[in-house]
């Protein structure tokens, strides 16, 4: 007992405070800083850098820094609120700035807000990626990050959830599990997708076993970039969605 | 059969190709371990079909091959006199539809789950339990399916293939690093490692001294953070929420100091072909160093208060517990294997120049193949990989002012073989590559250690009570990604 409560006592507080305006160290890969210019785009893994203008697609990027290290009109900065409503408002030019775009990216909807704000819980589902969203996922819940504060949880049962979050680039072998998932969770529902995989097949878009026709039959409330998703981006994500 | 060494390549042309009959006695009479049993086609539909094995004692690796033509669809299989090869035979045969016959189970390794009948049990009182693929937590899918007599499991099938998202084309078509970070993301360091090994091996081209040791390094923070988070969730499934909360958040120290390093929590974008991105610096490395000794400190005191509790202890031993031969028997490799005495470490039978130069030593471990095993021995392995740490890092401080990185050209030896065994926290991660006449990949295999080990872990809850799965199953913690490719 009294090695337990010196353990306790050892740790101290370990939770973030404030989540919202939490930083994290600057080497860390996020918000692209765009200057329009030159870049060779043949060097990005996944198509998410274009030119013309310069641009990238933070659905596709994986944040592997090829094309900052490469090309000095790219910097990937570390604004870690890249959650947007819009698929397209992921697309960022040298036109973008991080401040003009967690202002903006996230459309709240009153309904969402009403229905949602104190009390969200996810299903999430993992249909074929690598395990390093889910691992930052769990991570949301540990006595660091602390996600079930706001009243965010995930849960075990679809029937108990709010809505789903898929991870992975949707697999042929998850198909079935995965719409079956989505089906028993009650209206009003969402889906919120977590990840380069799961936005856009990310670096295995080109797989001939994936199978995507979920995204195309049921409508998306939620895009959070990120290779892994960082927990910050994730809670803010859904922090700025719900209120 | 041709003898090799680890992380070197040979003309695909020297490899011997033998007669069905012969290539089976010559791996029978070897009786070494199997680490490659893969196809690749070949000219008019006709299968190539390799063994590699490992002489663990030796450090040396063996490499055969036996051809199938377009008609020939079947072979009398190995499982029967070797066992461990049991789930190489089940994975051949998915591939290239060459039949291992008289396989004692010859089921899907990764398709057609739907189709496949699961074994069944009759009998009064028996009962199943079908869990997944979606489960109860954030973790990956798979699917289990108890055969219980009451609490009591019998029997644990094991489907997975969920993640199949077919890795091993993509490498032929877009190989990349960061595709290599991405086939299993909790072991990120050891397969881009892996990766990057074969592809300068390949190039013929030799990294500086300072880049492989922050490639060591890291694989060694990669090994303690995932060790410490695997002892929170033993932690939380004995509902001993102290432990999770305080692993939990020694963890993350560790994880953001590799965030430090370079960017990414887990080290993605560290590892490049031809070197490293990112400088271990002085500053960060004396930054690094502390932390480590304050999380040493905490994960010390956790675990000794831990392993005094006596409801701890009731929960971790003789729970889940896999014996030395059976271990053997089924190939387990990694930490679950040695968990259960069989002391498998690539670090040691296959070293590289740095575990001498380091002194790095092989240390004594009291293996009793339950969970309370494998929780000691992540605890055991924590503070080794610690104390290599400290030395990788004061090795560092002389190797100033080199190279990150070795720049090569792109072009492939032709019609080679390259094989980099890398030992991550799991086990043994093993790529095989190949190239053709023009220098371009025209096969390449990947090895996860939880593809020998799920079926360790089926034999492991046999006679446990089926509500002491979660917990046999977090100390094995296997990866459905690495296993699915
Ligand atoms: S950081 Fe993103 S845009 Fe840049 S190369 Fe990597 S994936 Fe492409
Ligand atoms: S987005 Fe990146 S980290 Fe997440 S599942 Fe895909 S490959 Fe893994």
């Amino acid at each position: 007992m009294l090695d337990t409560l010196k353990s306790r006592i050892f740790q101290g507080k370990q939770y973030i405070k404030d989540i919202r305006n939490a930083s994290i160290k600057e080497e860390f890969r996020g918000f692209p800083v765009i200057k329009e210019g030159e870049c060779d785009s043949s060097i990005c893994p996944t198509g998410a850098l274009k030119t013309n203008p310069l641009s990238i697609d933070m659905g596709k990027c994986t944040f592997c820094g090829v094309c900052e290290r490469a090309c000095e009109n790219i910097k990937l900065s570390n604004g870690f609120k890249l959650s947007s409503t819009d698929r397209n408002k992921l697309i960022i030019t040298s036109e973008s700035d991080y401040e003009t775009y967690t202002k903006s990216a996230i459309e709240i909807k009153e309904s969402i807000v009403k229905t949602f704000g104190h009390s969200l819980k996810l299903r999430q589902v993992s249909a074929a990626g690598c395990n390093g969203c889910e691992m930052e996922l769990n991570a949301c819940s540990n006595v660091n990050f602390d996600m079930g504060r706001f009243g965010i949880d995930f849960v075990a049962s679809p029937r108990h959830a709010d809505g789903i979050v898929i991870t992975g680039p949707l697999s042929e072998n998850m198909t079935f599990a995965l719409e079956n998932c989505y089906n028993a969770v009650p209206n009003p529902k969402i889906v919120i997708l977590c990840g380069a995989c799961a936005i856009s097949g990310g670096i295995f878009q080109n797989s001939e076993t994936l199978n995507r026709e979920f995204l195309e039959k049921y409508p998306v409330d939620l895009y959070i970039p990120g290779c892994p998703v960082h927990p910050l981006t994730f809670i803010n994500g859904i922090l700025s969605y719900i209120h | 059969m041709l003898k090799i060494k680890n992380n070197t390549k040979i003309n695909i042309n020297e490899i011997p190709i033998l007669q069905i009959k012969d290539f089976r006695e010559e791996i029978i009479s070897l009786n070494f371990r199997p680490i490659g049993f893969f196809g690749k086609s070949s000219e008019n539909d006709s299968v190539r079909l390799f063994a590699v094995l490992a002489d663990d004692k030796a450090g040396d690796i063996y490499i055969s091959s036996t051809k199938f033509s377009a008609d020939e669809k079947s072979y009398e299989c190995l499982t029967k006199e070797i066992p461990a090869f049991h789930i190489f035979e089940r994975e051949f045969y998915e591939q290239f539809g060459v039949e291992p016959l008289n396989h004692p189970w010859l089921k899907p390794v990764r398709i057609n789950q739907d189709k496949y009948e699961f074994f069944e049990m009759t009998g009064e009182e028996v009962h199943q339990v079908a869990v997944g693929p979606i489960h109860a937590g954030v973790i990956e899918p798979g699917h289990f399916r108890f055969m219980c007599n009451g609490e009591t499991v019998y029997h644990l099938e094991i489907m997975l293939g969920y993640q199949h998202r077919g890795i091993e084309e993509l490498m032929l078509i877009s190989p990349s690093n960061q595709l290599a970070e991405s086939i299993c993301g909790d072991s990120v360091i050891a397969y881009n490692t892996a990766y990057s090994q074969i592809m300068e091996i390949l190039q013929d081209v030799t990294i500086s001294d300072r880049a492989q040791l922050i490639r060591k390094a890291a694989l060694e923070m990669e090994r303690m953070a995932i060790h410490i988070g695997d002892l929170g969730a033993i932690a939380g499934d004995i509902a001993y929420l102290m432990g999770a909360s305080v692993f939990g958040a020694t963890r993350t120290l560790v994880i953001n100091t590799m965030l430090e390093f370079c960017g990414s929590r887990f080290g993605r974008g560290l590892i490049c072909t031809g070197g490293v991105n990112y400088d271990f610096t002085e500053e960060k490395l004396n930054q690094a160093l502390k932390t480590f000794e304050k999380v040493i400190k905490d994960v010390e005191r956790m675990v000794n208060t831990m392993l005094k509790s006596s409801t701890v202890m009731s929960r971790l031993e003789k729970t889940g517990t896999i014996s030395m031969e059976r271990a053997k028997e089924a190939g387990l490799v990694g930490m679950a294997a040695r968990a259960a005495g069989v002391e498998l470490d690539s670090r040691f039978d296959f070293p590289d120049k740095w575990m001498s130069e380091l002194k790095i030593e092989k240390k004594k471990f009291k293996a009793t193949g339950d969970v309370n095993a494998r929780f000691k021995l992540r605890y055991k392995e924590i503070l080794q990989s610690y104390s290599m740490i400290k030395k990788i890092f004061a090795k560092l401080q002389e190797c100033k002012n080199q190279d990150l990185f070795t720049s090569a050209s792109n072009n492939l030896s032709q019609n080679s073989l390259a094989i980099s065994i890398v030992e991550g926290w799991r086990g043994e991660v093993v790529h095989i590559a190949m190239t053709d006449g023009n220098g371009n990949l025209s096969r390449y295999k990947i090895k996860d250690p939880s593809f020998n080990n799920w079926y360790g872990l089926a034999l492991a809850v046999r006679n446990n009570g089926v509500s002491d799965f979660p917990l046999c199953n977090k100390s094995f913690n296997l990866s459905y990604s690495g296993n699915d490719l």
